[in-house]
């Protein structure tokens, strides 16, 4: 008899872990640990938001304030927060500038570690094994396979984050954004250009 | 492997249950971050011993038994607690019918 799957007698069964995270928060709340409309909240936060769109506004900011840019490069933690983008984890923000003879490129060897405040969630491939090992052993490598290709005189530095200490790259400014609003250089800034492994989108009617 | 294309934030509604329970007992004080970040990069590594792990499903697996993990060290969640616990939620599960709200008995 064909099973079909419409016609479920009961609710559908979740997948093990996600029963055994259910466990868990319910052991938790029975104990008065936890809060369940506080997860909901941080859930609300890293969906909605939090993401990329921080991360460009600081980048936006410092192509177009040299004293925002002086003052990220002096204490970045202390330079976002006072955009409103803090840490809830306690760590420090560190900006790393990318230059013609050097580009900045990101990873956490040891787990996941990434500036949430500043770029939400990182993607699936930051976190797996292959970019996690790669990034140090072949970063030039790895750019080529997300379509970044250096001048051969362009060092590339490969930043690993800790627990402690998060990293942005600042991208260089697209050549052809002179005079744009910062709301429209941010548009320009994407999530990978602020981890290394990709460049700032060039401003439309540039050649 | 491009930002091109929008992509969930959680692949998964169980890895966002997840993150954000861990979040939170970060925030109420259970236990520090980089005491979290040593404990679940010595999983990862673990893990990673046998094959290369994806950054998705593989990476939320190793999470979860590492809060499992210290969740029953702190005795917060011991370990026949949670079996006991995650057993009624699957019998809830498979006892009510589809289409209403799961919940467990009492």
């Amino acid at each position: 008899m064909p099973h079909d799957h419409s016609d479920h007698p009961h609710a559908l069964l979740p997948p093990d872990p996600a029963l055994r995270v259910k466990a868990l928060e319910t052991i938790l709340t029975r104990k008065g640990l936890i809060d369940p409309a506080a997860l909901d909240e941080i859930i609300d936060t890293y969906q909605n938001r939090i993401g990329p769109r921080n991360g460009a506004q600081v980048v936006a900011r410092a192509w177009s304030d040299p004293g925002f840019r002086a003052a990220l490069q002096e204490d970045a933690t202390a330079a976002v927060s006072e955009m409103g983008f803090y840490g809830r984890q306690g760590e420090h923000m560190v900006v790393v500038e990318n230059t013609p003879s050097q580009h900045n490129m990101v990873v956490c060897t040891l787990c996941s570690c990434y500036p949430w405040p500043l770029l939400g969630i990182p993607p699936g491939w930051y976190k797996s094994d292959a970019y996690r090992a790669r990034a140090v052993r072949a970063p030039r490598k790895v750019l080529a396979e997300f379509g970044v290709t250096l001048l051969p005189e362009t060092s590339v530095r490969v930043w690993d984050s800790t627990a402690e200490i998060r990293y942005l790259v600042l991208p260089m400014r697209p050549e052809g954004s002179d005079g744009l609003s910062e709301q429209a250089l941010a548009a320009l800034v994407t999530r990978d250009s602020m981890i290394g492994t990709g460049l700032p989108r060039a401003p439309e009617g540039a050649p | 492997m491009s930002d091109s294309a929008p992509e969930p934030v959680f692949e998964d509604p169980w890895h966002a249950q997840l993150f954000a329970l861990t979040v939170h007992l970060n925030e109420t004080g259970r236990f520090d971050w980089p005491d979290w970040a040593a404990r679940f990069s010595a999983t990862l590594k673990r893990h990673g011993l046998e094959r290369e792990l994806n950054g998705g499903a593989d990476y939320f697996n190793a999470w979860l038994e590492t809060l499992e993990d210290l969740l029953a060290e702190s005795g917060e969640a011991g370990d026949g607690e949670r079996d006991r616990v995650r057993q009624a939620w699957e019998n809830a599960y498979l006892t009510t019918p589809h289409g209403q709200p799961v919940h467990l008995p009492g």
